[in-house]
C-alpha cells in the first residue's frame, strides 16, 4: 500500500490528458466508424477520471455526482450514434468514413 | 420553473398524442405552449431575480428576454415549416425530437451552474442528431447526422474537460462561485486551460472559424426544415449560453481572452463570406452566411458592458430573415432543386415567393428599414472606440456578403427562366415574418 501514498492529483491528471489524447488521435486518424465511436467514449471517461481525482482532492462530492450524469449522457449519445450508423450502413454497405464524402464545396 | 416544465412535459405529451391517434392536435398544443411559456416570462418580467433549486438555474432579466426570444423564434418556426414536417408522414416524432431540443434552448438561457450548462447543451444537441439524420433513405442526411453527431459529441468532451480543469482550480460548479473566485485570483492554469477548451466547445457549437467546418455540410445534408431550426433556435440558444457564461460569470477573464475572441470574429467573417461567394447550392451559401452571422453574434461578447441587448436584437432579426429563406428554399428546393439555376425567373414564376426571398436576403445583408441593418449598428456601434479595427473588417465583409446576396435576388429577378413549374405552399406566416423585420426596430427598446 506504500505506493499509493505517491500518487498525487497530478498523476491522475497526466492518466486523464493522456487518455483524453488518444481519443483525438484516433478520431483524427482512424477511418472506421466504429472506432471512432470508442474514441469519444474513451474522450468522455478520461474526462470522468479528471472529475474523480479534483473530487477527492478537494472533498466535495460534486464532481463524483456529474460523473454519473456524464455516464447517462455518454449512453444516450451511443444509442444515438449508433442507430445513426446502423442506418449508415443499411445504405452504404460500410461503416467506412472515407465514404461519407459527398457533401463538401 | 413553470416555464421548464411546459417544455419539457410537452415532448411527451406529443409522443402521447401519437398513441391516441391525435395528430391533428399536435401543432394547436405545440403553439399553445409557446403561447404559455410567453405569458410565463411576461408574468415574471420584472421581478427580482430568483435563484431557484440549490443554486441551479436563475430566471433573471437576461434569461427571460432568452426564453421569449427563442420562444419566439420557435412558433415562427412551427407555422412557417409545419406543412412541410406534416408532409414527412412522422410528424410527432419529429415535433417530438424538436420539442426535447426546445427543453435544452431554454434551459441553456438560465443556469447558474456548470452541470445545468452541459445538461443543458445535450438536451439541445442528442435530438439534433437524430433530426439532421431523420430522412432516413437518403445518404446526404445519413452523412449530416453522423457528422453532426460525431462533431457535436467531441465538442461536447472537449467543453467537458474544461468544466472539469475548471472544477479542478475551483471547487465548485456554481457560478456565482467560479465568478468570485476569478476575481480574487485569475492565473491559476487550470482556469485558463479550462477556459481554452470552453472556448473550443462552444466555438465548435456556434460553428465560428476555426471550428466551423462541419457547419455546412450538416446544414446541406439535413431536410430544410431542420436546417432552419438549427439556424435560429439551435444557435441563438448556444450563443446566449455562451453570452451568460463568457460575459456574465466569467467576465474576470474576459481581459486575457478578449483578443483571441476578437480573432475567431475576424476569421469567421473572412472565410464565412469568402466561402459563401464560391457557392453554387444556394442551401449551402444559406449555411455560410449562417456561419458570419454567427461571428456577429460572438462578437457582442467583445462589447463592454454586457451587450445582451444587441445580442437579443441580432438573434431576433437574423432568425426571422433566416426562417423565411429557409422556407422558400424548402419550397424551391422541393419542387425545382437547390442550385443556384433552380432560382432562375422565379420572379415571374411566383412574385411572392420571390418578394418575400427577397426581403429576407437583404435584412441579413444590413439594408437600412430592415431588421438586419439594425442588428449590425447595434453591435457596430457598441464596438466603435474598443475595437475599431473589428467594426471596419465587419463593414468590408457585409459588402462581401452583399454580392452573394444580391446574385440570387439578380437570378429570381432575371431575364432567364427556369422551366421546371412551382407553386406556392401557404403565404400568410412568411408575409407576417416580412412585416416582423420591416418593423422590429420600433420594438428595439423593449428587447
Amino acid at each position: 500500500m506504500e505506493i499509493l501514498h505517491n500518487i498525487y492529483i497530478q498523476h491522475y491528471l497526466a492518466l486523464s490528458i493522456a487518455l483524453f489524447c488518444i481519443g483525438i488521435f484516433g478520431l483524427l486518424f482512424r477511418k472506421n466508424a466504429i472506432i471512432m465511436f470508442m474514441c469519444v467514449e474513451l474522450m468522455l471517461n478520461a474526462v470522468n477520471i479528471a472529475l474523480v481525482a479534483f473530487s477527492k482532492m478537494h472533498g466535495d462530492t460534486d464532481g463524483q455526482i456529474f460523473v454519473f450524469f456524464i455516464m447517462v449522457v455518454a449512453a444516450a449519445e451511443v444509442a444515438v450514434g449508433l442507430a445513426i450508423l446502423m442506418m449508415l450502413y443499411r445504405n452504404m454497405h460500410s461503416t467506412d468514413t472515407d465514404s461519407l464524402n459527398q457533401l463538401k464545396g | 420553473m413553470i416555464i421548464l416544465l411546459i417544455s419539457a412535459l410537452l415532448g411527451v405529451a406529443l409522443l402521447a398524442l401519437e398513441i391516441f391517434k391525435l395528430r391533428s392536435w399536435m401543432m394547436p398544443l405545440m403553439l399553445i405552449s409557446f403561447m404559455a411559456i410567453l405569458a410565463g416570462t411576461a408574468i415574471q418580467w420584472g421581478l427580482a431575480e430568483n435563484i431557484m433549486n440549490q443554486n441551479m438555474i436563475s430566471m433573471d432579466a437576461f434569461a427571460l428576454k432568452g426564453i421569449s426570444i427563442l420562444t419566439i423564434l420557435a412558433a415562427f418556426w412551427l407555422v412557417t415549416q409545419h406543412k412541410n414536417i406534416q408532409a414527412t408522414g412522422n410528424s410527432s416524432d419529429l415535433y417530438a425530437l424538436i420539442a426535447f431540443s426546445f427543453c435544452g434552448a431554454l434551459l441553456m438561457t438560465n443556469f447558474t451552474n456548470l452541470v445545468m450548462l452541459f445538461l443543458a447543451i445535450e438536451i439541445l444537441s442528442i435530438p439534433l442528431y437524430v433530426l439532421a439524420a431523420s430522412k432516413r433513405g437518403d445518404q446526404l442526411s445519413n452523412e449530416s447526422g453522423f457528422k453532426y453527431f460525431l462533431l457535436g459529441s467531441v465538442a461536447s468532451s472537449i467543453l467537458l474537460f474544461g468544466i472539469a480543469l475548471i472544477y479542478g482550480a475551483t471547487a465548485s460548479f456554481d457560478l456565482y462561485t467560479i465568478h468570485h473566485f476569478m476575481a480574487t485570483q485569475n492565473t491559476h492554469p487550470w482556469i485558463m486551460v479550462g477556459l481554452v477548451m470552453m472556448l473550443v466547445g462552444f466555438a465548435f457549437k456556434i460553428s465560428a472559424a476555426p471550428f466551423h467546418f462541419w457547419a455546412p455540410d450538416v446544414y446541406q445534408g439535413a431536410p430544410t426544415p431542420i436546417t432552419g431550426w438549427m439556424a435560429t433556435v439551435v444557435k441563438g440558444a448556444a450563443i446566449i449560453g455562451m453570452f451568460r457564461l463568457f460575459a456574465g460569470a466569467f467576465e474576470g477573464a474576459m481581459s486575457t481572452f478578449a483578443g483571441i475572441i476578437a480573432i475567431m470574429v475576424t476569421l469567421t467573417l473572412i472565410i464565412a463570406n469568402g466561402m459563401a461567394t464560391l457557392q453554387h447550392n444556394v442551401k449551402r451559401m444559406l449555411a455560410f452566411s449562417g456561419i458570419s452571422h454567427a461571428g456577429f453574434l460572438l462578437s457582442t461578447l467583445l462589447i463592454p458592458g454586457f451587450a445582451s441587448q444587441a445580442l437579443m436584437f441580432y438573434i431576433l432579426g437574423y432568425g426571422i430573415a433566416s426562417l423565411i429563406a429557409f422556407t422558400i428554399m424548402q419550397n424551391v428546393g422541393s419542387q425545382i432543386g437547390e442550385e443556384l439555376h433552380a432560382f432562375e425567373g422565379l420572379a415571374k414564376k411566383s412574385p411572392f415567393s420571390a418578394a418575400m426571398m427577397t426581403i429576407a436576403l437583404l435584412s441579413m445583408a444590413g439594408i437600412p428599414p430592415l431588421a438586419g441593418f439594425f442588428g449590425k449598428y447595434y453591435i457596430i456601434s457598441g464596438l466603435m472606440g474598443h475595437y475599431t479595427w473589428l467594426t471596419i473588417i465587419m463593414v468590408l465583409t457585409s459588402v462581401v456578403g452583399m454580392y452573394y446576396y444580391l446574385k440570387v435576388i439578380f437570378v429570381m429577378y432575371g431575364k432567364s427562366e427556369n422551366g421546371a413549374s412551382y407553386t406556392e405552399n401557404g403565404k400568410l406566416y412568411p408575409i407576417l415574418g416580412a412585416i416582423a423585420l420591416l418593423t422590429l426596430f420600433a420594438f428595439s427598446a423593449f428587447i
